[in-house]
Formats: structure tokens, C-alpha cells, sequence
């Protein structure tokens, strides 16, 4: 192992309406022996802003995470669409600043949550908080930004007490796609709709993602439409205890 | 699409077509069934992956120098008997191919797949010109017996059911047409054949054309293709300038990658090659050659942000895969050329006010970068056109304004956590057992389908404020 502290950059989604996510990451990160701080005041990474095209908001926002995060051994991310922005959209962001040499070392040094914990620290068993059969959702941003297929599964299928099943279409997006959600909101929910019906097919209990504006989305539609799936993040998941 | 059509606006549209029940039928099975061929195709051609960053590095190395080899190319159509023309706008294309019309004493026009004359609208012209345009296409005759346009860029009538095309060959040919594949190629076939022998003249696109060599390169399926360049008097070929390849050898290298991601051939039934008109002592081929290079807003685009999509093959691999395109399918984009690599080709042939909705139609997954034979980063140009639509002030003000306050918010935390206890105070007479289904206003966009997540009771920052060891 060779990450003693890390920080955790909690996302504005993680903060404001998944705090369980931040504090499911806090716990295992300790157990594992990583001390985790919080930097102060944080807010968003500015995705958002960058995906609907105002890029000086979103570099104004990307100056500001990298102050706050500049001394940070490591960064933990629990989503995958704001650790791409970070690692892959910062450095042309920032480029032609002072805060240019920073935002690549950041960049450097900031990992998905199943990132860090498989790739960086190397830990891959854990207990899992539900039992039964699961399935994984890759969420775009991780897979096709990140080229990430692997880490999440590798620490799924690997859970104590949970079963991973393959989920049909696992890599077509959700739907979610920021404000593209409300921007063209029948195409999103019909996009949604064939996504839980693949969820539903597997006989999974619970669907797991890196990511929580696939879970917003995912997790919106499975309670309305009264599923008996329940969506939640890796994290969650991997919070089953020692 | 008509002005009038284009009016309704881009959301109503796709909505309207998410209600077709028709059109989800065809759009489902036909792009589930592309997508698997594709990704069969190419998991049993391990050197694909190389090819396709070798066919890219083509492309770009040619727009570098595309003058040069336009020239190259020109020259050696012309050595081999075949006419040239520069086509600045949409325009000129047209009249240049209704005066060879005219010139030859065509009545009959007929057609292989083309998107470059779907482009500049060619057979409206035509047809104004007193010049019958015949489609030879299976799916182009389709779309034209049914007075519509392409929804796909190689499989035009993809939004038809099997059951749609026979109540159309029935109504349209006035014969008995049953819901079978089959007979009902069988029937077009029999239709067309008359027309290839009547008519005078033959129009058809280019998918490459070979600088060195002045080859046209037509790769298709039905044979079609075949009969028009052969069988009337005169051939027209039209192609945008950027289908300009060096050489047989690069030719070698975009043919192995085409087919299999269009429709996952190794290779397309037909690759046709065309070399200027029937020379003495030949027994086939046109009497004519001509070949319309057409601009149309592409050249603008090599020193241009949308530079990257003078690659594109148009094999139409990014719209089975775009997620957006298989629940609204080709039409509802409004113009001729549909799916992420469409809203990038539209923002180039008619300026990005064109594209102000349709730059937002993608939830940016990248799929269609993944399935892209040449990489195209679609994503990114789109990212750029939305930069471009709020910087140049076409945004909707409500729009500018709202993400001005959002940028103001995410860069002063105190604003942003009193923002967090303003909402938890306005959401109070929403929330039930954990979550939010009804919003009013703008908010509705979300919650008319799925629920909301209320923001938290206490946000993770104020737990960990409050108790910094959270218990472990």
C-alpha cells in the first residue's frame, strides 16, 4: 500500500444530495488506513458549466478546486464524470495560466474512487453491505473518458457476500448527460426507460455505478417506476464492514 | 426538411418521434442489428484497430495539402477524358448538373445513393428543370416513392417497417406487394430496370476518389451503382472535396475499415471504380464523364474548429451507436445529414445558428468516438459548438443567465451552502419518503418522468464539519 492520506473531493451531487457516498468513502478509507481530510468550501468541479460550452466559468471554478486541493497527496473522486473534468479537461483549462503546472499535477494525482483503490492502493477485498445479486452500470464518463472497465468490476465481483451478474447494454449511457436530462427530457427518460428495463432483466437487486449523476438518474427512475431494484453507489457497497 | 417543419422546434420534434411507435419498431431492431455486425466485424480483424488510426492519419496528412491533391486529382480525370467542376456553394453544384442535363438532352436522370445530392437538394432541381431523378437504391427508391428524405446516412429508409414499404409499393405501383423483404426487392427491381434503359443520364455520389490515378471509387451493394455509371450516356459524379485520397495504396486502407463499420462486410458487395468516360475500342460506359467537386462550406473548415469532420467516411457507425439517434432516429434532426456527426456536418454547410438546439441533442456519451472509424472526437466539436452558441449570444438569455448564476454560486461556497438551505427550505412541500415526484416550473423537465433525490437533511460537508472522525 502506498497512499497514507488522502483528500476527497466529494462532488457537488456527492454533497448535496448523496452525503452517505462521502461518508461510506471516509469509513473504508480509514479502515484501510488512509487519513482522509476534506478540504474546505468545496463546491463543484465545473463539468456543468464545461459540457454546456461556458468554458471561462468552468476554468474560473477549475482555478478554484485547484487551490484547494494543491496539497492533496492524492485526490479521491467518487465520480467518474468529475474526475475526467478534472484529470482530463483541467490541464487545457488552465493552460496558458499560472495555475497551468498545478492543474497537470493535480490531474496527475486525482483518481475515481474504484481507480484508487485497485490501481493506487491495490486493495480489492472487501464485505459487502448487501447481499444478494448485483449488477454494474459503467457510466460514460469512466469507461469511454477514463478507459475504465475493469476496477469496479474487479472489486464487485470480489465482494463477500454479493453476487455480480452482467448486466445487457451495461456500457450504453443511462440518459443522465447533465442538463441534457431537462434540456430534452422525453429523449432522456425514454433513453432511461430501456436502461432499467436491461437492469430489470438481470434479477439483480441492486445496481451499482461509479458515478452519481448516473445514480440520480438511474435511482429517479427506478423508484418511480416502484422498482424493487435499488441503485447505489460502489461505495455503498463496499462499506459492508472489515 | 421544410422550413415550416424546421420551425417546430427541435424537442417537439424528437418528441413526436419517441411517440411513433412505427418508427421505434424499425429503429430498434435496425441499429441493435448494425451495432452487433460492427462489433463482430471488427473483434475477428485484430490489425483493425492500427487501420483506423493509419485511415486518420491519412485524412489529416491529405487536408493538409488538399490543393495539391484536388490538382492531382483534376488532372488525371481530365487526362483520361472527363470534365471537372468547382463547386463553391450548393448552388452552383446544382446548376452545373441541370446545364449538363440540359446540354445532353437528358429527360431521365437515374440515381445511385448519394449523400452529396441529397446536400444540394439535386432532385428538386431536376425536377424543376423538367429532368425525371430516378433513385436505383433500394432504400433511396423507397424514401422517394414515399416523397420523403434519407433518416440514415447509409440506410436511408431505416425508418420504415417491412410491413410500411409493402403498403407503399402497393399504393405507389398500384400491384399486390406483400411484407417480405424479398418480394418486395423483387418488385423494384423490376421497376428500375426500365429505367436504367431509358434513361440519359447517371448521377451518383463518390465515396473516395484516388488523386493519382483520377479514379472515382463507389462502394456499394445492390449493383445499382454498376448500372448507372455504365449504362446511360453521361455520368456525373459529385463528391465533397475532402473524398480526395493520394493513392490506390491509402484507398486499401480506408476499404478495410468502410464496410465493416457501416454495415459490417469485410467488404461491400461492389467496390466500383470508375475511370472517365468509355474510351475507342471500350463497349461499355458513359459517352460523358463529369465530376462536380463541391465545397459547400468545407474548405472554410480545414483551418476550422469542425476541421476533424472533414474526416468522416460517412459510414453512419456513429448514429446506430448515439443513443439520441436510436429513440429519435434521422428525421427529427431537421437536415440532411442526421446523428452526432450530423449536428457537427450541419454546423458546417449552414452555420451554427442552424445548430443551436441540435448541438445540446447529445448527452455526450461518447459511443460514436468509440464507434468512429477514424476517431472523430464528436463530443468535443460539440462541447465547442454550445461554447460558440453562448459566446456569439445565440443561447436564450434564460439560458446565459442561469448558468452565470450557477458559475457565480459554484465560486463562492457561502453562496453555495446558503443556496443548499434555500433549497432544503423550498423543497419541504415536495419531498415524500425520501425523495421528490412532482416540481413546479422548470424543475418539472426532471421530475415528470423520475423522481429527485431531495438535497440532504445535512450535506456531506456539514457532517463532516460537525464531526470530523465520522465513526468508523
Amino acid at each position: 500500500m502506498t497512499a497514507r492520506r488522502a483528500s476527497l473531493m466529494v462532488t457537488c451531487l456527492g454533497d448535496l444530495f448523496f452525503p452517505e457516498v462521502g461518508i461510506a468513502i471516509v469509513r473504508l478509507l480509514r479502515r484501510l488506513g488512509v487519513a482522509v481530510d476534506v478540504p474546505a468550501d468545496q463546491t463543484c468541479c465545473g463539468l456543468p458549466l464545461f459540457n454546456s460550452g461556458y468554458h471561462a466559468d468552468a476554468a474560473a471554478v477549475a482555478r478554484r478546486t485547484v487551490a484547494l486541493f494543491k496539497d492533496a497527496d492524492h485526490v479521491v473522486v467518487p465520480s467518474g464524470s468529475c474526475a475526467w473534468m478534472v484529470k482530463h479537461e483541467y490541464p487545457g483549462l488552465l493552460a496558458d495560466t499560472a495555475l497551468a503546472r498545478e492543474a497537470g499535477e493535480l490531474a496527475a494525482r486525482t483518481h475515481e474512487l474504484s481507480q484508487f483503490l485497485v490501481r493506487v492502493l491495490g486493495v480489492t477485498e472487501f464485505t459487502s453491505a448487501v447481499s444478494g445479486r448485483v449488477t454494474y452500470h459503467d457510466s460514460c464518463h469512466l469507461l469511454r473518458g477514463l478507459h475504465e472497465s475493469q476496477s469496479p468490476r474487479t472489486l464487485l465481483s470480489r465482494l463477500k457476500g454479493a453476487e455480480l451478474v452482467p448486466l445487457p447494454g451495461a456500457d450504453e449511457c443511462c440518459g443522465f448527460g447533465g442538463s441534457f436530462a431537462v434540456r430534452l427530457p422525453e429523449v432522456s427518460a425514454q433513453i432511461l426507460a430501456k436502461k432499467l428495463a436491461n437492469v430489470e432483466s438481470t434479477g439483480a437487486g441492486c445496481l451499482v455505478a461509479c458515478d452519481a449523476g448516473c445514480l440520480m438518474q438511474m435511482a429517479g427512475g427506478l423508484t418511480r417506476k416502484k422498482s424493487r431494484v435499488r441503485a447505489l453507489h460502489l461505495a455503498e457497497l463496499l462499506d459492508g464492514g472489515p | 426538411m421544410s422550413d415550416a417543419e424546421l420551425a417546430t422546434p427541435f424537442r417537439q420534434r424528437a418528441g413526436g418521434a419517441i411517440k411513433d411507435t412505427f418508427l421505434q419498431e424499425a429503429l430498434t431492431i435496425a441499429t441493435t442489428k448494425f451495432i452487433g455486425l460492427r462489433r463482430d466485424a471488427f473483434a475477428s480483424f485484430p490489425e483493425g484497430e492500427a487501420l483506423r488510426d493509419q485511415a486518420r492519419a491519412i485524412k489529416e496528412a491529405t487536408l493538409q495539402e488538399l490543393d495539391r491533391h484536388l490538382e492531382t486529382l483534376i488532372g488525371n480525370v481530365e487526362r483520361l477524358g472527363g470534365h471537372v467542376h468547382y463547386a463553391a456553394t450548393h448552388a452552383e453544384a446544382r446548376s452545373i448538373i441541370v446545364d449538363i442535363a440540359r446540354r445532353t438532352g437528358a429527360r431521365m436522370a437515374v440515381k445511385s445513393k448519394s449523400m452529396a445530392t441529397e446536400e444540394i437538394h439535386l432532385n428538386e432541381a431536376l425536377e424543376a428543370a423538367g429532368i425525371t431523378p430516378v433513385e436505383t437504391d433500394l432504400g433511396e427508391y423507397i424514401i422517394q416513392l414515399a416523397h420523403e428524405r434519407p433518416s440514415h446516412i447509409i440506410a436511408p429508409a431505416i425508418h420504415k417497417t417491412k410491413g410500411q414499404v409493402a403498403e407503399l409499393f402497393s399504393r405507389e405501383l398500384k400491384r399486390h406487394a406483400p411484407p417480405d423483404p424479398e418480394a418486395l426487392t423483387r418488385i423494384a427491381r423490376g421497376e428500375l430496370r426500365e429505367k436504367f434503359l431509358q434513361a440519359d443520364l447517371g448521377i451518383t455520389g463518390a465515396n473516395f476518389a484516388v488523386a493519382d490515378t483520377g479514379t472515382v471509387v463507389l462502394v456499394t451493394n445492390e449493383g445499382n451503382g454498376r448500372m448507372v455509371t455504365s449504362l446511360p450516356r453521361v455520368h456525373v459524379a459529385v463528391m465533397g472535396v475532402e473524398k480526395v485520397v493520394p493513392s490506390f495504396t491509402d484507398l486499401m486502407v480506408f476499404l478495410a475499415i468502410l464496410a465493416k463499420s457501416a454495415t459490417g462486410q469485410k467488404l461491400s458487395v461492389y467496390t466500383s471504380m470508375v475511370q472517365g468516360p468509355r474510351r475507342g475500342g471500350e463497349l461499355e460506359g458513359p459517352e460523358e464523364f463529369h465530376l462536380v467537386l463541391l465545397d459547400g462550406g468545407r474548405i472554410a473548415q480545414i483551418g476550422g474548429p469542425l476541421r476533424e469532420a472533414l474526416s468522416c467516411l460517412r459510414c453512419g457507425a456513429c448514429l446506430n451507436v448515439c443513443p439520441v439517434y436510436r429513440q429519435i432516429g434521422g428525421h427529427a434532426y431537421g437536415y440532411t445529414y442526421p446523428g452526432p456527426i450530423g449536428i457537427l456536418l450541419t454546423a458546417m454547410l449552414e452555420g451554427t445558428p442552424a445548430v443551436k438546439d441540435l448541438a445540446h441533442a447529445s448527452s455526450l456519451c461518447g459511443a460514436c468516438v468509440e464507434a468512429c472509424p477514424v476517431r472523430i472526437d464528436i463530443p468535443r466539436m460539440l462541447i465547442d459548438l454550445r461554447r460558440e452558441v453562448d459566446e456569439k449570444r445565440i443561447a436564450p438569455w434564460p439560458e446565459r443567465v442561469a448558468f452565470k448564476l450557477l458559475a457565480t454560486l459554484l465560486q463562492r461556497p457561502r453562496l453555495y451552502r446558503f443556496a443548499a438551505r434555500a433549497g432544503r427550505a423550498l423543497q419541504r412541500p415536495f419531498a415524500r419518503e425520501g425523495r421528490i415526484s412532482r416540481l413546479p416550473l422548470f424543475f418539472g423537465e426532471w421530475t415528470r418522468t423520475r423522481d429527485l433525490p431531495p438535497v440532504a437533511s445535512r450535506t456531506f460537508q456539514e457532517c463532516w464539519a460537525s464531526e470530523k472522525d465520522l465513526a468508523t
